[in-house]
């Protein structure tokens, strides 16, 4: 891991981003935007997921592109489960 | 490969002896933990699998079930787990640059934040309790059938959402307390000095552990409290 | 009898330190590797004597040695007991945790506390199961599929879902730790590259065991909570679906199969290219072929579930990916056939399964792809077909596997030879016993003889005494090695550190080897199965 010490403001900052899309998100959940309010919600929670991985958890700093591999191979495998079973829940009543 | 006693002395009693240095050590210490986060990312994906099919499939009961949570007590605990990350984040840097008493107190208020959320997660609980929305031999929800007539909710199809609501949220709880409970033995261990900016990894990888139990609750926030609040 | 030699005397792993405690507590991994093979071969027994019953009951069409319920049990344990406590751990915890830090040139893997922890959760599921069996067992078939395991079954449903939970914790460290070894712990000049296909196929192994079993705990954990809680997320009654249930099941479990075949696999590289004194071709395309192999065996789960009433669009899309899964073990089969071409090869024991692997491999294997078939699956699903496909694999593929790797080892783990002739004949055993077995049921399946059930309609009887006199032939060839690998450790010949001159940083050290496996830290400079360096052996052992 990279021995980049980062400055405690910059900590602050990313805290009070998250804290900020915190109230966003449960603000933005009583406007109607019909099938979007669940879309919203998805992108803004991954917004702050990619927030503390990137800053909290060193990922961006780091010269080790073998953390970001298992990151995103953990996270594509997922999307392979949710993904392909849901191709037969989508298909089931298609003729 | 240093096998003389002269390079055992000179390394500090935290090496290994099956590892070749320090560096070594470190390196593999923290792929064990991301790897061991991926397998995390697993087990809770089978959950969110769960919840993606059952979401669509029964989307009214979920949104009533979804309304019938506390949303204040929801967005207060995400904000308590923000917080404890910002802890855990100040207390690496704290340990990366040696400062003993700052590290431990990050440490403390990281446990501090880590009861309020399961004391909250607590209340919210008992108040289900006491709605018998508890699935099992006593969970009824014709309150929420008679709140949302206009929902058409199956009873059975509820319990579903609720099933799902407190596997998640259980788990999630679990792995929290198994966070408090490894940060209890973080605290010890810094309070008797063992972390140094050259030996910082327990903080280091008990921190991705605590950032990555945070991140589940990100994303099990807007699924689980924040269905159709728009109506 | 060699009594005298200065190997027997030198200090070594198993020499260095005696004891229980020593034992019990230690962290190095190859007395780990000796423990699990102890229990290993206790779980192997305990699967086995389901199956012998089984078998027995099957010589007759009628009902007559057991109850129906009483066999649900049996085909529903010995599944279980021979999946979760022996496959899945055999090659990686007894010869990939025995091996990976040697052939790396690491003095042990990366994490060797988790590794012993490892062993006593896989000792603790064991335990909790052995209880299951011993309070009447279970009797959902190996696969729980519900409702029938959450709202119907009147057995321990849940005590042998925890005890398998806590066994694929044993599985996600040990995959775990060889990740992390594999990447962090090769000796300098040991590139990946330079690496024995052995490594690259535990390394693929790993991977599956990191993503896949973690689904499965969840999937069993919600099992458990439904059994317990009267929940309904499995039960149609009340709004769930089961095949929720069966898409997160075969999610882990057909990777499961190959977190079983690619340790075979991974032996039978190092034997081949051994005995045939050759590199083994195509060395790259083998090496990714594991790793295809890992990743394409994600994308095929619902072909277990063809019949079961997922929409025929995601029928189709699964049968596609079952075809291309078979590419890259196609792959390896070509490239060890090729391999052996104008090779020099001997026929000692480890070769002898070796061989037996790529025939009994490629049956299942292409026997695997018939079930791909849409309109055949229709036909064979839930027969004896597919019984006979999976045991061709799982038995002729990763047993043989196993066998012929722990023959090729025995000298390098415990410093003795094994009694060749007999191993020899244990093989052949083992082959002719196993075909015997096993083809009938290709047959009985074909012509409709349904699984699980105990009773069938009496002309399938003679295919059935075929199959259960083939059952009792290959019994002896599974316990003769158990006796003569344990006379060996006494009177056995005193090994050389290489006696087979084979290639591969384990053979570079002593057999056994020290506790920390090497006087000093290896240098690799050399390729892999650099076999045109390294002169044969003036006999392969032959000891009777």
């Amino acid at each position: 891991m990279s021995e980049h010490i980062m400055s405690s403001k910059f900590y602050y900052a990313i805290w009070i981003a998250l804290l900020c899309l915190t109230v966003i998100t449960a603000a933005v959940s009583f406007v109607d935007l019909g099938p979007f309010n669940a879309v919203v919600a998805l992108v803004i929670a991954t917004v702050k997921a990619l927030l503390v991985v990137l800053f909290f958890m060193h990922v961006k700093y780091t010269s080790e592109k073998l953390t970001k591999i298992v990151i995103v191979s953990a996270i594509f495998w997922l999307f392979l489960l949710l993904a392909l079973s849901m191709a037969d829940y989508a298909t089931r009543l298609w003729t | 490969m240093s096998d003389s006693p002269i390079a055992v002395e000179q390394h500090g009693p935290e090496l290994l002896h099956h590892f070749a240095d320090a560096e070594q050590q470190r390196d593999a210490a923290t792929l064990g933990m991301w790897l061991f986060l991926a397998t995390e990312i697993m087990f809770f994906g089978g959950m969110f699998c769960a919840y993606l099919i059952y979401r669509f499939w029964y989307y009214n009961e979920f949104a009533a079930g979804s309304r019938s949570l506390d949303i204040w007590l929801g967005t207060i605990n995400t904000a308590v787990l923000i917080c404890s990350s910002l802890t855990v984040a100040l207390g690496v840097r704290a340990a990366q640059m040696g400062k003993r008493k700052l590290l431990v107190f990050l440490l403390l208020l990281t446990i501090v934040f880590g009861f309020a959320f399961l004391g909250i997660k607590g209340v919210e609980w008992y108040d289900k309790y006491k709605e018998h929305h508890i699935p099992g031999n006593s969970f009824n929800v014709d309150d929420l059938v008679r709140d949302y007539p206009q929902l058409h909710i199956d009873p059975r199809h509820e319990q579903i959402y609720f099933s799902l609501y407190f596997a998640m949220t259980g788990l999630h709880a679990l792995h929290m307390i198994i966070g408090v409970g490894l940060f209890v033995f973080l605290t010890y261990y810094a309070w008797k000095g063992r972390y140094t900016p050259k030996y910082y990894t327990p903080v280091e990888i008990g921190g991705l552990y605590w950032h990555f139990v945070d991140i589940v609750w990100i994303y099990l926030f807007p699924l689980l409290y924040l269905i159709d609040r728009h109506r | 009898m060699a009594t005298v030699a200065v190997t027997a005397e030198r200090e070594n792993y198993l020499n260095q330190e005696y004891g229980i405690r020593s034992w019990l507590l230690t962290t190095d991994h190859k007395r780990i590797a000796l423990l699990y093979l102890a229990s290993i071969t206790f779980f192997f027994f305990v699967g086995g004597f389901f199956a012998l019953l089984i078998r027995l009951e099957l010589l007759t069409p009628a009902g007559d040695l057991v109850q129906a319920d009483t066999y649900n049990k049996l085909f529903s344990m010995h599944g279980q007991v021979m999946i979760f406590f022996f496959l899945i751990p055999s090659i990686p915890a007894v010869l990939g945790n025995f091996l990976v830090p040697l052939m790396i040139g690491a003095k042990d893997l990366a994490f060797p506390r988790i590794n012993l922890l490892s062993w006593y959760l896989y000792i603790i599921a064991g335990v909790i199961y052995v209880h299951c069996i011993l309070t009447g067992g279970v009797d959902t078939g190996w696969t729980f599929y519900t409702p029938f395991s959450t709202a119907f079954s009147n057995t321990s449903v849940i005590e042998a879902g925890i005890a398998i939970f806590i066994a694929g914790f044993s599985s996600i460290l040990t995959g775990l730790n060889f990740v992390v070894t594999i990447h962090r712990m090769r000796a300098p000049g040991m590139t990946w590259s330079r690496l024995p296909l052995f490594i690259w196929a535990h390394y693929a192994t790993s991977i599956i065991q990191l993503l896949g079993t973690p689904v499965l705990a969840i999937t069993l954990l919600l099992v458990v909570f439904e059994r317990a809680f009267n929940l309904g997320i499995f039960d149609p009654n009340r709004g769930g679906d089961p095949l929720l249930f069966q898409h997160l099941f075969w999610f882990y479990s057909h990777p499961a199969v190959y977190i079983m075949i690619l340790p075979a696999m991974a032996v039978e590289s190092e034997v081949v290219a051994c005995f045939t004194r050759k590199r083994i071709f195509g060395y790259n395309f083998v090496a990714m072929s594991s790793i295809a192999i890992a990743v394409f065996g994600f994308l095929v789960w619902a072909h277990h579930m063809f019949v079961a009433g997922i929409s025929l669009y995601s029928a189709l899309i699964f049968s596609i990916l079952s075809y291309l899964v078979a590419v890259p073990s196609a792959i390896k089969v070509f490239n060890w056939t090729a391999t052996m071409y104008k090779g020099s090869i001997s026929f000692t024991t480890p070769m002898l399964y070796a061989f037996g692997f790529i025939g009994l491999f490629t049956m299942g294997g292409l026997t695997g792809l018939f079930l791909s078939a849409l309109g055949i699956d229709v036909h064979v699903h839930d027969t004896y077909f597919v019984i006979a496909h999976f045991h061709y694999i799982m038995v002729g593929g990763a047993v043989m596997g196993y066998l012929g790797g722990l023959h090729f080892w025995w000298p390098k783990i415990s410093g003795r030879m094994y009694p060749e002739g007999w191993g020899r004949l244990a093989a052949l055993l083992v082959f002719a016993g196993f075909n015997l077995t096993f083809f009938p049921q290709f047959i009985l399946g074909y012509m409709g003889m349904p699984r699980r059930y105990w009773q069938y309609p009496p002309e399938f009887q003679v295919l059935n005494v075929l199959s259960t006199a083939g059952s009792t032939i290959l019994a002896v060839g599974y316990v003769l090695p158990m006796i003569y690998f344990l006379w060996s450790m006494r009177y056995g010949k005193i090994a050389t550190d290489n006696p087979w001159g084979a290639a591969g940083l384990e053979w570079k050290t002593t057999s056994p080897p020290p506790t920390f496996n090497f006087e000093e830290g290896p240098e690799v400079t050399w390729e892999a199965y650099n076999y045109e360096e390294i002169p044969a052996p003036a006999e392969v052992s032959v000891e009777r």
